[in-house]
């Protein structure tokens, strides 16, 4: 038993989140919410050259055959980056998705520019017609009727809908149900899909913690620096028990989201109970930190000014986005009871 | 990471296994914390102790088998699955002793551990007053220089079995001339001596489980100074996060109650809820993310780091949740939850209820969850103290 990552794995989250200090910023996110997204797009760019956006595509399509796992840390980093764009869909969910499921003219076409952070792949599983960043991505990635497809996305109808959070970009998607688009048949695809839902709850899950992270570390700054009544306000007790109640529930959610990477990437049995008890714990912890982070920045938080509120919207969006907590609730209680 | 147990861990645990399995009491011991109960946990304290499990993770000359924190983990998580009795060794065994370890001379360490995790002395803590609760640096007993050591007078109180035990520990000022955290020294003492009188105070739950502890110029020898004198509070202050983490409150307690509050959720699922189902899931939940975290604690122990400050962390969930999760077994009762141990239609012979004003208790002790929460909030986060 040993519940902590080696120093390979905690290089990488450094490597991450140095990169995404520079190229992310709160300015590069506040753009991306103008629309102007160039700078998300570089940002996009400097991480695939980290290697990161490829990094669980095989050594042979230009990856490094990494895990749920190892791909955690750093997507907690993109959370708390707030770091616009399908890096979840692309990096856990599609690129996966890509390799086992693609054909071969597939693969050929899509992974390495996928891995290379070229090309941008969003997911649609079965029923779920809302994607965000469909509009803005190369490729599509579908289950419908139990069976995959792979969709260049100027194939595809992208009806805009608009999420609280700017950045997400949300659209509808449809797009004809035509065999050229077929991924391969002589694949399990019910059960490819299944684990790329896995996957995507456990990556959301990891940037939520990242995202909650980000809103603790502002409002606790911001309560070192602001003054009331000649002293910082974070010397009250009133402000201090809401930051440690904030704390506590961050830190009980990181090892959950842990244990689920590694349930999946060693297979564990009830695997799937631990994604859920992953996102159910992130989910809380995000919107619970984001409302302790609002009430102790008082009025300046409820501006779009301050930085904070796309922490929050994002965390609004992830904590209900893979299955939201009573979806999870429910998995877990068929489970235990 | 690696969350398997490995081979030898896993062989640790089928041991603990067949021994709790063969030699756990078959009948319900009376509550620990009552005169005649706390008699008869003695003798399954010897019991434990002589087949080597009282302190699992002690040095052999001690008693113990020198387990790893995981095996020490595993241990207890075998304890309560089997349903043992409650350890009333555990103020000697899981607060004094880790601190013995860690400043006591080699005469107390080989005069005092035995018979502590035999159950042959017991022990109490005594460090609040009537006037020192959670300000504890404010506290008014002292202790005298005399020949050959030192006379203890003063109040402590809410000592829990003090009623019981033969010996406790505490903190006294030595040094009049100092204030608040220096001029303490960490002593040893007898509860039955010369000017010792100790008055049993029943608790919420109705066992005689505190005590008042009143010392009137007790003598006690040199010998029974903990670290050195005038340096107590850094002495005490090892303990206290013992307390506040995993020691006292290994997760293997509430991964038990929450399997059994799945089965009482079964029994009584005629009246079953959403609401109820949600909460039972809530705690089994909470149950498995407090093992994650206290992996993941043990793990940084295991390779060296000092947990400090975090231990907050830890007492504030386990207790609150310990509250939450007995709440949910009594709303599952519902009209029933009030019936005690002497009624013969209790459910699980009162239990719950018992439990729950006990988990009440959690968020009191070791540090009201208040305490915690500045100490997680100054010394995690660094907010400004004033």
């Amino acid at each position: 038993m040993r519940f902590a990552f080696t120093a390979d794995q905690k290089m990488l989250r450094d490597t991450v989140r140095d990169v995404l200090r520079r190229a992310c910023s709160p300015e590069v996110v506040r753009a991306a919410w103008e629309g102007k997204t160039e700078g998300a797009r570089a940002a996009w760019s400097t991480l695939a050259q980290t290697g990161l956006i490829g990094m669980t595509a095989s050594e042979g399509a230009g990856g490094m055959s990494m895990s749920e796992l190892d791909l955690l840390l750093p997507l907690e980093e993109t959370g708390y980056a707030a770091m616009p764009g399908p890096i979840v869909d692309t990096a856990a969910v599609g690129i996966p998705l890509l390799e086992a499921a693609g054909t071969d003219a597939q693969r050929e076409r899509w992974l390495g520019l996928a891995a290379a952070g070229e090309a941008r792949i969003v997911v649609s599983f079965e029923d779920r017609e809302m994607v965000p960043h469909a509009a803005s991505a190369d490729i599509l990635i579908a289950e419908r009727g139990g069976a995959g497809y792979c969709v260049p996305i100027d194939e595809v109808s992208v009806v805009p809908e608009r999420s609280v959070d700017r950045t997400r970009e949300v659209g509808k998607v449809s797009f004809e149900l035509s065999p050229s688009y077929r991924m391969r048949e002589d694949v399990n695809s019910v059960a490819l899909f299944a684990l790329g839902r896995e996957r995507a709850a456990l990556g959301t899950a990891a940037q939520l913690v990242g995202l909650t992270r980000r809103m603790l570390d502002m409002t606790v700054q911001y309560a070192k620096d602001r003054e009331q009544f000649g002293k910082p306000i974070g010397a009250q007790q009133a402000i201090k028990h809401r930051l440690a109640n904030a704390l506590i529930e961050q830190e009980f959610a990181r090892p959950t989201v842990y244990r689920a990477g590694w349930s999946l990437a060693t297979g564990a049995r009830d695997a799937e109970v631990d994604v859920s008890l992953a996102k159910i714990y992130a989910g809380q912890a995000a919107k619970f930190v984001a409302k302790q982070a609002l009430q102790v920045h008082g009025a300046i938080g409820y501006t779009i000014e301050c930085d904070l509120h796309m922490w929050m919207k994002r965390a609004w969006a992830l904590a209900a986005a893979h299955g939201d907590a009573a979806n999870h609730r429910e998995r877990v209680g068929r489970h235990v009871l | 990471m690696d969350l398997n147990f490995t081979e030898s861990e896993n062989a640790f645990r089928y041991e603990c296994r067949s021994w709790l399995e063969a030699n756990v009491p078959s009948e319900r011991l009376p509550s620990g914390d009552t005169k005649e109960g706390f008699a008869l946990h003695l003798s399954w304290e010897h019991k434990l102790f002589d087949a080597g499990w009282a302190a699992v993770s002690w040095p052999k000359e001690y008693g113990g088998r020198e387990a790893t924190l995981f095996e020490w983990l595993i241990f207890e998580e075998e304890y309560y699955r089997v349903g043992a009795p409650s350890r009333v060794t555990q103020n000697g065994i899981f607060l004094l002793a880790p601190t013995l370890f860690e400043f006591g001379t080699d005469e107390q360490k080989s005069r005092i551990l035995r018979p502590m995790a035999r159950g042959d002395v017991t022990w109490g803590q005594a460090w609040s007053e009537p006037n020192a609760g959670s300000d504890l640096a404010s506290l008014k007993s002292t202790a005298r220089r005399v020949e050959g050591g030192w006379r203890l007078t003063g109040q402590k109180t809410w000592s829990t079995r003090a009623a019981f035990c033969d010996m406790a520990y505490g903190l006294f000022r030595t040094d009049p001339d100092q204030t608040r955290h220096r001029g303490l020294t960490y002593f040893m003492f007898p509860l039955r001596a010369e000017g010792v009188t100790v008055r049993g105070v029943d608790r919420l739950d109705g066992d005689e489980g505190f005590a008042e502890i009143f010392l009137d110029d007790v003598f006690v020898p040199d010998s029974e100074i903990l670290g050195e004198v005038h340096q107590g509070w850094k002495v005490a202050m090892a303990t206290t996060s013992s307390e506040r983490g995993l020691s006292l409150r290994s997760p293997g307690r509430f991964v038990a109650i929450a399997s059994r509050l799945i089965n009482l959720y079964h029994r009584f699922r005629d009246r079953s809820d959403p609401v109820l189902r949600d909460q039972v899931i809530q705690a089994w939940m909470d149950a498995q993310v407090y093992r994650w975290f206290t992996y993941q604690t043990v793990t940084r122990m295991a390779e060296g780091e000092e947990i400090g400050p975090d231990s907050s962390m830890n007492k504030v969930f386990w207790s609150e949740m310990d509250v939450r999760t007995h709440e949910t077994a009594l709303a599952i009762i519902g009209d029933a939850l009030e019936l005690d141990e002497a009624s013969p239609s209790a459910v699980d012979a009162g239990d719950w209820m018992k439990g729950f004003q006990f988990a009440l208790a959690g968020p009191i002790y070791a540090g009201t969850n208040e305490i915690q929460r500045n100490i997680i909030a100054e010394r995690v986060l660094g907010l400004p103290r004033k």
